[in-house]
């Protein structure tokens, strides 16, 4: 997948929160690609930045929040620097949001079918015969029953996991190239999470759908992602192929994470713990931002902030696979 | 306590006060009319009670400015040779008093019922909130009326003139309770549902001491912001009844009073006697209103 | 041992609501009453020192029982055991209630932002008077604030002060301070990243090993519930569907939806299964179905399956409410993977 042009380059990302006791570096330098058809997963704790990143490639980052550095670009042309109403016109039609609580993107006011009819006639060259015939396929694709009957029906109508169905369908109705789905599952049950999961992986993978994937479940990463980031402290401290990232994380952070998942096969005395919290924006350490947690840490991570590198199998920001340093 | 106030111009409160000329200004305002009314006896130029100082020959004076002005009377006389100035500061004292006392009484029957009606909630929360809207299906004037008029028909006049000033604020107090008890009880539904109450409840805290302990110190915000814009409308409220010559005593004459009085001679040409007290009025509530606004703003996390 | 009541027993527990609309509107409308049994005869027990979990999807009526068991509802129907004692009986005297305290969910919402850590912590002391100065209870406050990891000045702080974890740590404290025997605990970690909930959950299990705390776990997730539990409850509207030892409901599964939970659990170890979604859609515990709850959703239902309700039944060592596994007829679905796994 990777030979393919990257449909989504992010580059040298950073976002700022003036404050008046000053500037909050909420991301930063983050940077990542995400070819058509590549699902990339971005997990970390929560503040890690990893819901910012997602805001601020679909352009609605909370306010006093700002872009203060680098690009972003969707095939090829700077989107970062739009004006709202041009953004707005991508964010329909080319990029695809999901968030977590449904109720956030469905007007409670209209029909479903005829969210999904406007979204489709405002965005792809169709009347409003067709597009409602296609919203109804879209209701079946995401597995509403009897879809044909339900398309008259209000939001309130629908159960919890029957609404977050009817977003994605939403979402993905205009045929976006890229979707940004910020914790689509965590509202739902295991055996729901589970059929929308599926639906999601199918897409990507039939339409060629650019995905990224923020979460902080990581079970859902390891069957949907191909690609996984992992943020800590608004800079990402390593990214990968999902196997290597999930099982054999190169950065210590990474590897504490998923040490500390619970497992289901099997009880364990004691759980991994990454001891301490991760630092506030406010008071992030010289150096690393882990260093104060890391149990390889050594000098050079107190003093001096790495940036990604080759660490074989995964990039990582650790200083541990820089061959300088460690010989130093 | 040298802590708290150093906490206080450290907050985000204080942050987003200095931030709005508008607020700052309406501050500097509302403090000028406060201060100017809560020490009207020391400060102002004239004593407009003491008889044996007016002068029938001072009457209509008009203000300094104009031809017939004297730099006595900056804003002039009235018709017994009052000047306007030291009125306007004695009757913004009387305004004042009225205002404050009604909205705290206001504020204290409020909040009590609201947060019993929140956290009991069932037939005593359905009882309570029929009455509210009930009364708040009237005027609230109207309300400040009826309850003026039955003590007025009640009492005997003596009686009634020496507890007139009472009456307002009971009447004012009475008629705006209803907004508090709800705005009260809207935050209580949420709060009571927190986690932090269950736990009390669960090691057997007695309700009203979840009440006053727990719930209440998380709804005052919102109360804060209804009694600051409820000052103004109090005040208001005063004025119409004294201006319609029910509020408070003539003896002791409010703003209201004095705009009244001005009143009858706006068409012979002694437009100051009114209007001043008019200015002084919009002046002190819409400061007041203005910081109530602020308040409002400034305490919700969403706007911030 | 044995003759040692246990700490908590539930007999036929049901809770219901009323959530009927008001009154007028309801007769406008010429509506019936309608009522959610959130919780519909349910009966457990948990010995001293040992943890209880119950886990379902969400509106299985596990938040209920937890709720129930502290008293902070009252039954519709059946009755509530601790330490022998019924519990309004036992809620009714301080030094019973004293042995009982609760941790919740949301660690933003269970610590009242108004007060000081410390007072936060101290309010179970003084609700018991289970000290006589206010140097004994800053004491106290410094012991447990130290027990639970975070520094004793941490105390002076305000809650918002800190992060999730640290604030679950202070519920903790808060639930310790009154020396309890019996902890609640309801999703104690389901609102926490990964990480943290290693942190806490180590935390429990130590506290547990030292303080010999008896828990009532409420989860929703099954890898975590297997970490704490000696015993399982699964939970389906409002109904227990299976009580097991923790350990051979991992093995060996039995209650069809038990089955079902464990297939749809993601593969972390990426072995290339797929998870089997469970079909359909939890019903509403306001018109649960007919006979089992399950059955629609049930790849093995018959039609006794949505005639007649089943009952809890030995099954091995576990308490299994179905009539196919009670009929022998549950071979016919497979085992979830995990459960192949291990044997």
């Amino acid at each position: 997948m990777s030979n393919l042009a990257p449909l989504l380059r992010v580059k040298n990302l950073r976002v700022e929160f003036p404050t008046r006791r000053g500037t909050l570096v909420a991301l930063d330098d983050v940077s990542f690609d995400i070819a058509p058809g590549e699902v990339l997963g971005v997990v970390g704790e929560s503040g890690a930045g990893k819901s910012m990143t997602g805001a601020a490639i679909i352009g609605l980052l909370e306010p006093p929040g700002r872009i203060a550095r680098g690009e972003i670009l969707l095939d090829g042309k700077r989107i970062d620097n739009l004006r709202y109403e041009q953004m707005r016109r991508i964010r329909g039609k080319e990029i695809g949001a999901i968030f977590q609580d449904p109720l956030t993107t469905l007007n409670p006011l209209y029909t479903v079918g005829r969210q999904l009819v406007e979204t489709m006639t405002t965005h792809l060259p169709v009347g409003p015969g067709e597009a409602r015939r296609r919203a109804i396929e879209w209701l079946e694709l995401v597995g509403i029953p009897a879809a044909a009957q339900r398309i008259d029906s209000y939001p309130h109508e629908f159960s919890g996991g029957m609404r977050q169905r009817v977003v994605i369908a939403l979402a993905l109705c205009a045929e976006p190239r890229l979707i940004v789905a910020d914790e689509p599952t965590t509202a739902l049950d295991v055996s729901i999470q589970a059929q929308v999961i599926a639906l999601l992986k199918r897409l990507a993978r039939e339409k060629g759908t650019a995905m990224m994937l923020v979460t902080h479940d990581m079970g859902v990463i390891a069957e949907t992602a191909d690609r996984v980031a992992v943020m800590y402290a608004g800079r990402i401290a390593e990214i990968g192929p999902v196997r290597e990232v999930v099982k054999h994380a190169n950065h210590p952070y990474s590897a504490g994470l998923m040490a500390s998942i619970p497992p289901l096969d099997r009880r364990v005395e004691r759980l991994a713990q990454i001891d301490g919290a991760m630092p506030r924006l406010s008071a992030i350490p010289k150096g690393c931002a882990y260093n104060p947690r890391c149990p390889q840490v050594f000098g050079k991570c107190r003093e001096l902030r790495p940036d990604l590198i080759n660490a074989g199998t995964t990039q990582a920001a650790c200083w541990l696979y820089d061959t300088e340093a460690t010989r130093g | 306590m040298a802590a708290a106030v150093k906490r206080f111009f450290d907050s985000d409160l204080w942050w987003s006060f200095t931030r709005s000329p508008v607020t700052v200004l309406s501050a500097i305002v509302a403090l000028v009319c406060i201060l100017g009314a809560l020490f009207a006896p020391w400060i102002a130029p004239h004593n407009p009670f003491d008889l044996a100082s007016l002068n029938l020959i001072d009457a209509f004076k008009p203000p300094a400015w104009e031809e017939e002005g004297v730099a006595e009377y900056v804003l002039g006389t009235d018709d017994q040779g009052r000047d306007v100035l030291s009125a306007i500061m004695y009757g913004a004292r009387v305004s004042l008093i009225v205002g404050i006392s009604a909205t705290l009484f206001a504020t204290f029957v409020g909040v009590s019922l609201g947060l019993l009606a929140g956290y009991a909630g069932g037939h005593v929360d359905s009882v309570l909130m029929r009455i509210c809207d009930v009364q708040l299906t009237f005027p609230s004037i109207l309300v400040a009326l009826l309850v003026d008029g039955i003590t007025r028909a009640a009492l005997p006049r003596e009686v009634h003139d020496q507890i007139a000033l009472f009456v307002v604020i009971f009447a004012i107090g009475i008629s705006e309770w209803p907004k508090f008890a709800r705005t009260v009880r809207g935050s209580t539904l949420v709060e009571r549902n927190k986690e932090y109450v269950q736990a009390a409840r669960v090691i057997g805290v007695p309700s009203a001491r979840i009440m006053v302990s727990h719930v209440l110190p998380n709804v005052v915000g919102p109360v804060l912001v209804v009694a600051t814009l409820n000052l103004g409308l109090a005040i208001l409220s005063e004025a119409t009844l004294s201006f319609l010559g029910v509020g408070v005593p003539p003896t002791q004459p409010s703003l209201g009073t004095l705009i009244r009085i001005g009143n009858d001679f706006l068409f012979s040409g002694e437009w100051w006697i009114t209007i001043f007290p008019g200015i002084a009025l919009i002046a002190m509530v819409l400061s007041v209103n203005l910081l109530g606004d602020w308040l409002r703003d400034a305490l919700n996390p969403k706007l911030r | 041992m044995a003759e040692a009541p246990p700490m908590f027993e539930a007999r036929d527990l049901a809770r219901h609501f009323d959530v009927s609309r008001p009154f007028l509107q309801r007769m406008l409308a010429r509506e019936a009453k309608r009522t959610l049994r959130a919780v519909d005869g349910i009966s457990f027990s948990i010995p001293k020192g040992t943890t209880l979990s119950l886990v379902g999807e969400s509106g299985c009526g596990k938040s209920t029982v937890a709720r129930l068991s502290v008293g902070l509802y009252g039954p519709t129907a059946g009755s509530v055991h601790f330490d022998g004692r019924d519990l309004a009986e036992a809620r009714a005297l301080a030094d019973q209630r004293r042995r009982m305290q609760m941790i919740f969910q949301d660690p933003y919402a269970s610590l009242n932002p108004r007060w000081r850590v410390a007072d936060i912590i101290a309010e179970p002391i003084r609700a018991f008077s289970l000290v006589r100065t206010r140097g004994e209870q800053e004491n106290r406050v410094a012991e447990l604030l130290t027990q639970v990891g975070l520094s004793p000045l941490d105390g002076q702080k305000f809650p918002h002060e800190f992060s999730g974890g640290q604030r679950q740590r202070i519920s903790i404290a808060r639930a310790l301070s009154s020396n309890p025997e019996f902890l609640v605990c309801d999703e104690p970690t389901s609102a926490l990243d990964v990480s943290v909930q290693a942190q806490i959950l180590n935390l429990m299990k130590e506290l547990q090993q030292r303080l010999g705390l008896t828990y009532l776990f409420i989860s929703h997730n099954l890898a975590v519930v297997r970490q704490v539990s000696d015993r399982i409850g699964v939970m389906y509207l409002g109904r227990l569907a299976e009580l097991s030892p923790a350990e051979s409901l991992f093995r060996r599964p039995r209650h069809p939806y038990t089955r079902a939970l464990m297939e749809a659990i993601p593969d972390l170890d990426m072995t290339g299964r797929e998870r089997i979604p469970v079909g359909g859609e939890v019903p509403s515990p306001i018109s649960p179905p007919s006979g089992c709850a399950f059955h629609p959703r049930c790849p093995l239902a018959n039609e006794r399956c949505k005639r007649e309700r089943p009952e809890l039944m030995p099954a091995g060592d576990a308490m299994v409410a179905c009539h196919a596994v009670e009929e022998g007829r549950d071979d016919a679905m497979p085992m979830p993977a995990i459960a192949r796994d291990a044997a």
